[in-house]
């Protein structure tokens, strides 16, 4: 059954006793897709994909995966998922043959596919070279990468990671968002990630989500046309009271710096440069720059990290 | 192919890549074969305690898998503690529970896989008597009983073992309550003992009872009943257990 929306969850909930750890999230993944999971620590990240495969059932909300409702048909709709959990679910005792091997065998991969199907993902996850060494001997990297090769060996759908690149040396962690990269060509992908970078690196699509709320959900390419930007500026000789016809607020921001925020349509710099050679004012540097993911993200979680700061 | 058979096979290979199932057929093999071979070298000094109601088979079969019922309380915690509990504590369980397959299906699998050691350590203890086959008459009615006997023991314990490693995220602790679960069921005899009013309660539900008639020959369904009770009621509170985390 081909389904143009390959997950579709509604109204999301988990509690934990008194504890809310998710409430009513809305997410939808299209084919075709990278979405991105963005949150801080503790945010419910890690509970939504628990949820989302199966491996916790929500207080509230449903879950369908590839059309089939996850809680009528667990089977059905596990089938569409490949998973990656924050710890890569391997067997340190065994080879990556025999373990991935085993990968197939419980997805249903056919025994006359199998070795096709391991030869496949072990090729993506670049692990032929290490087909016969033992799990536990494997540097995280490489076990990371066993993991998501686990997670594609029945060419599911729709491939869930979470925080895929946590406690990887920076090498490993390009090594492996370029793979995911690749990945995506196939599949479509739910990726979490504290690390904005990783995000806008890889994803088409961003969901912040903070105390088990979705507080933003946008796609970075409308993120990046829409953005509103603003001009820093800094003079060596400031004005007494820096004005400008056309542009919407001026903030001194001290050491004659300034921030200036302007209509989209209306840039500014030309008239700034012509003023400060007019009178002096000493320029001494001039950007433009938009509203990053970062600024949207840290305005939208720090409210919590500064009531944390007054309680303590 | 169906998951079950899948995570049986898979099951049965990591029991047998770890060095703890080969140390403890060992230890089991060389313990029992201590057993037989004093059996034997009793038998052979006084030729004259074999008549026509106890037979070798009586004598040997009788001694060495009464003293393996022992054994086997001692070593199955051990073996059943890692089923569920390291799989927990490092996450591989998680593996498990995404793929499509019911947690009956793993529960199921993973003491299937359980039963392919058990049936390695049977043969082991079927071998030493049936060696006999060469130079004397043997009574195999009587071996095959205790051998069943020691079957539906090692399925038993392999399935309380089994729901208390289901219990906890480490395998010690799933091995100390493995082992002091089978000793209170198997001890339940003594409780029958002083004569109240349970007394015949706490008799056909004790372990020991139901394993010593068929050490001594009897076969009888009542026992096999008992068994498969036992097993089924614990698989089944291992599912409930399980189930019970995912909500």
């Amino acid at each position: 059954m081909e389904h143009d929306i390959l997950i579709e969850a509604r109204g999301l909930t988990r509690r934990y006793g008194p504890n809310v750890a998710v409430e009513s999230i809305d997410l939808t993944l299209r084919r075709g897709e990278i979405l991105g999971l963005l949150g801080p620590n503790g945010a419910g990240k890690s509970t939504t994909m628990k949820m989302l495969t199966g491996n916790l059932a929500p207080t509230g909300g449903t879950v369908k995966i590839n059309g089939i409702d996850l809680a009528a048909d667990p089977k059905g709709a596990k089938r569409s998922i490949g998973y990656l959990p924050e710890q890569p679910p391997v067997h340190p005792e065994l080879t990556v043959d025999e373990y991935l091997g085993f990968a197939a065998a419980l997805h249903g991969v056919a025994k006359k596919d199998r070795a096709a199907a391991l030869q496949r993902a072990k090729q993506a996850c670049g692990l032929t070279e290490v087909s016969r060494r033992l799990i536990g001997n494997l540097s995280k990297g490489y076990q990371q990468r066993v993991g998501l090769a686990q997670a594609i060996i029945h060419r599911p759908p729709v491939i869930i990671l979470d925080e895929p690149t946590v406690g990887l040396d920076p090498i490993q962690i390009r090594e492996i968002r370029s793979l995911i990269a690749t990945l995506a060509k196939e599949h479509s992908v739910i990726l979490s990630s504290h690390i904005l970078p990783e995000i806008q690196a890889v994803c088409s699509r961003v969901l912040i989500v903070n105390r088990g709320r979705v507080v933003f959900h946008e796609s970075l390419a409308k993120l990046a046309s829409e953005a509103i930007p603003s001009y820093y500026v800094q003079f060596s000789r400031p004005p007494e009271h820096l004005e400008l016809p056309g542009v919407s607020a001026i903030s001194a921001l001290g050491e004659g710096r300034y921030r200036i925020e302007s209509d989209p349509s209306f840039d500014p710099r030309e008239a700034l440069v012509e003023r400060s050679v007019a009178n002096g004012w000493g320029l001494l540097e001039l950007r433009r720059q938009t509203r990053s993911l970062e600024e949207i993200f840290v305005s939208l979680t720090s409210g919590e990290a500064n009531e944390l700061r007054k309680a303590a | 192919m169906s998951p079950v058979f899948a995570i049986a096979r898979h099951e049965a290979r990591r029991i047998f890549v770890s060095p703890l199932a080969w140390t403890v057929l060992a230890v089991l093999q060389f313990i029992l074969g201590m057993v037989f071979f004093l059996t034997l070298a009793q038998i052979a000094a006084e030729p004259g305690m074999l008549n026509e109601q106890a037979g070798v088979a009586d004598y040997i079969g009788g001694s060495l898998y009464g003293f393996s019922s022992i054994l086997l309380l001692l070593i199955i915690p051990l073996l059943t503690m890692r089923l569920f509990a390291e799989d927990k504590k490092s996450g591989s369980l998680t593996l498990l529970t995404s793929a499509p397959a019911s947690i009956t299906e793993i529960v199921l699998g993973k003491y299937l896989g359980l039963c392919v050691f058990f049936l390695a350590a049977l043969a082991l203890m079927a071998a030493m008597p049936l060696s006999l086959l060469g130079g004397t008459d043997l009574d195999l009615g009587r071996i095959a009983a205790g051998l069943l006997g020691v079957f539906l023991l090692m399925l038993a314990f392999g399935a309380a073992g089994l729901f208390m490693s289901t219990l906890t995220r480490e395998p010690v602790i799933a091995a100390v309550g493995g082992f002091g679960l089978l000793l209170v069921v198997w001890l339940l005899e003594a409780m029958a003992y002083n004569g109240n009013a349970f007394s015949e309660l706490f008799r056909q539900l004790s372990l020991i009872g139901h394993f010593e008639k068929l050490r001594r020959g009897v076969f009888s369904t009542a026992d096999l009943a008992y068994y498969t009770l036992f097993i089924v009621l614990f698989l089944w509170l291992s599912v409930q257990r399980l189930d019970l985390e995912r909500n």
